[in-house]
């Protein structure tokens, strides 16, 4: 995946809570074996309404989605990563995720900044302004042109992993001597647990 | 000295831990691996390019169920049914090749034992207590019905663990919720899980793995505990569990991937220590009052959009906030449903019996009792039953449920995912209502413009019966 370190741009205010990943794509685009060109399926039922935030030519392009509470809810699909990252997203901006949506997004190139819902709605205003926001994971701040600072927490692994754009199976793969220490201590200790589980 | 009182989350994570790294993230051992067609293409192509192995294919198994046609999978002769969708087809015949070119056991669509993946690892004893199970699903929280530290990963996180049988992760807090005595009549596991959605809603548990606590976990057969940590993903956990004890050891002896004769007391005895320490600290506790839940069904598009079915729909006015305000607003909009009206006055044009959180026998037992002797409603233009895998399907013909279903008016179908996601033929046509034992009410999810309303097995059938939502303990 792709470093990330400074995300500057317009913000797409989009602000809806509880947008499930049904919503983000929905499971007609799941049955693809590429991570290609799910951007086309992004936000499907939004956008099939006239006059939707996605396709307003003002924020057309935008690297920055503001959302709502429990973004990315529901469904474990990565797909919902993939079409945000095909749609040029590469931060978004919300109180909080759902668990499974913050791990893919990050291993996708996607920063998932939590910040709480003042900053959240101070944030859209501006991105309905037609103003910048920049994002900063080295700094771990969101800025505007008006000298609002927004500090976010990020877990530090994942601060690593989206600064150097680390392949996390590589990074696992150099511990193979130690997962082969503790699968014979595992084997001499409860020797069952891995018979039987073929058919 | 004594060891620090630990819940039972924390005795399985730190029987799984192969190292910690300095900034707190774990590496975990993961002992089970269940894999579907949708999830994974992707996890096998990163591997094909990148020219590495599966580290252990013997702890993974591979099952097809989403994209699966729920029609006769076999013509007269014998001979398979194309799928008529080449995207599904493609995607199903790229797991029948990835798990064999990469060793992996691989139950395909003509054998009796396959099914929805979350109904095909308890079965066949692949699950069992105290093993971390994971599967690019999220409904692989049901898994902790046994006692398992289950839950839903995304395709790169099957990448890793196809590769190194790890995943690196943060160790989540502990919540425990606690249901002492008895449910009421006429009240099921379904009935409790949405209710407790309801309480602390759909982002309630993110951060959290959940130990569903308490007398009425403990009187519950494997089948019930499924159901409730099937959905606690439903509530934003990632993860629910209920301690293993004699019901889930009796549910699993014999069973072909269970451990057999002395590996069996083994395991048994390890299987006995795992149980939350007198004095072990939870971060959150909920406790729910069994006498308060009643049959419940949604009325919106997010789980936490609860109703006893006495009651009426809501009105967006009595929500606290402008947010909470406007998305019912937009629920009721999408639902067509407008404040007030009872939900027993909602008629419903479709019935759908299935999915991972309530496809398995004693589902398909309470559905039947409901529908003995009785049939559809005129109104109600399309009734399904779907068995959670082949062997559920048998043993329900042996008891002669499917009769029972076929009299009443419903089609008796294969095992698969079917209507509780628009993937395969099974869809709910837009501006259309399903009564629906799934576990997801979003929009669209069933197909694009349908309606959800998810209820437990026994008012699933029992609103087929009446044409519209109704209280199963009136029928």
């Amino acid at each position: 995946m792709d470093a990330l370190s400074r995300i500057e741009g317009r913000a797409i205010p989009f602000g809806a809570k509880n947008v499930d990943t049904d919503i983000i794509i929905p499971a007609v685009w799941l049955k693809t074996i590429t991570r290609d060109g799910l951007g086309q399926g992004a936000f499907e039922t939004i956008r099939a309404v006239e006059g939707n935030v996605f396709d307003d030519p003002d924020y057309a392009g935008s690297p920055i989605l503001i959302a709502g509470d429990n973004f990315g809810c529901g469904s474990s699909r990565e797909h919902a990563a993939w079409a945000i990252l095909d749609l040029g997203i590469r931060a978004v901006i919300a109180p909080s995720y759902s668990d499974i949506f913050s791990g893919n997004a990050v291993k996708n190139g996607i920063l998932p900044v939590v910040l709480p819902q003042d900053a959240i709605d101070r944030l859209m205003e501006v991105a309905r302004d037609g103003h910048e926001i920049t994002v900063d994971l080295d700094t771990q701040t969101v800025t505007t042109p008006f000298q609002d600072r927004f500090a976010f927490d990020i877990d530090p692994f994942r601060k690593h992993c989206l600064l150097n754009g680390l392949d996390e199976v590589a990074l696992t793969l150099e511990r193979q001597a130690q997962i082969g220490t503790f699968e014979s201590q595992r084997a001499a200790a409860q020797d069952w647990l891995t018979k039987g589980t073929h058919i | 000295m004594a060891s620090k009182p630990r819940t039972l989350y924390e005795k399985i994570w730190d029987d799984h831990v192969v190292e910690t790294r300095d900034d707190g993230t774990a590496m975990i051992y993961i002992d089970r691996h269940l894999v579907h067609e949708v999830t994974s293409p992707q996890a096998f192509e990163a591997l094909r390019i990148a020219g590495r192995p599966v580290r252990r294919p013997e702890l993974t198994l591979a099952v097809p169920d989403h994209n699966l046609p729920t029609t006769a999978r076999r013509d007269a002769g014998g001979n398979k049914v194309p799928i008529a969708d080449p995207q599904s087809a493609a995607q199903l015949a790229a797991l029948e090749k990835n798990a064999p070119d990469f060793g992996i056991e691989y139950i395909g669509d003509a054998d009796e034992k396959q099914g929805i993946v979350h109904v095909v690892g308890p079965e066949q004893g692949f699950s069992l207590p105290g093993t971390t199970i994971v599967c690019g699903d999220s409904h692989t929280a049901s898994h902790g019905g046994l006692g398992a530290l289950a839950f839903g990963i995304g395709t790169s996180e099957v990448e890793h663990v196809l590769a190194t049988q790890t995943l690196l992760l943060q160790r989540s807090k502990a919540m425990e919720i606690r249901v002492e005595g008895s449910l009421p009549d006429g009240v099921t596991a379904k009935d409790l899980i949405l209710h407790i959605i309801g309480v602390i809603g759909a982002a309630g548990g993110s951060g959290y793995v959940i130990e569903y606590r308490g007398a009425v976990f403990e009187k519950m057969s494997v089948e019930q505990r499924l159901t409730v940590c099937n959905m606690s993903i439903e509530a934003g956990a990632r993860a629910g569990l209920v301690a293993p004890d004699e019901t889930v050891f009796r549910y699993l002896k014999g069973r072909p991937m269970a451990p057999h004769d002395d590996d069996w007391d083994k395991a048994v005895a390890y299987w006995k220590t795992l149980h939350t320490d007198a004095g072990a600290q939870f971060d959150k506790s909920v406790v729910i009052n069994a006498a308060d839940v009643e049959p419940t069904v949604t009325w919106g598009t997010s789980p936490e959009d609860v109703v006893a079915i006495g009651g009426v729909v809501p009105s967006p006015a009595s929500f606290a906030d402008e947010s909470k305000q406007a998305a019912a607003q937009k629920s009721l909009d999408y639902m067509g449903l407008s404040a007030g009206t009872p939900l027993t006055d909602v008629a419903i044009e479709n019935v759908f019996i299935g999915s991972c959180t309530n496809s398995r026998i004693e589902d398909l037992r309470a559905a039947a009792e409901v529908l003995k002797g009785r049939t559809k409603a005129s109104n109600v233009r399309w009734a399904i039953v779907v068995p959670g895998s082949g062997l559920v399907k048998r043993q329900a013909e042996e008891e002669g449920l499917h009769t029972i279903f076929t009299d009443a008016g419903f089609e008796w179908r294969e095992p698969g995912c079917s209507a509780c996601l628009g993937m395969n033929p099974d869809k709910v046509p837009a501006g259309e209502r399903c009564a629906s034992t799934s576990n997801r009410n979003f929009v669209g999810r069933q197909g694009p413009g349908a309606r959800t309303h998810l209820l437990s097995p026994a008012m699933a059938a029992a609103a087929a019966v009446k044409g519209h939502l109704t209280d199963v303990r009136d029928l």
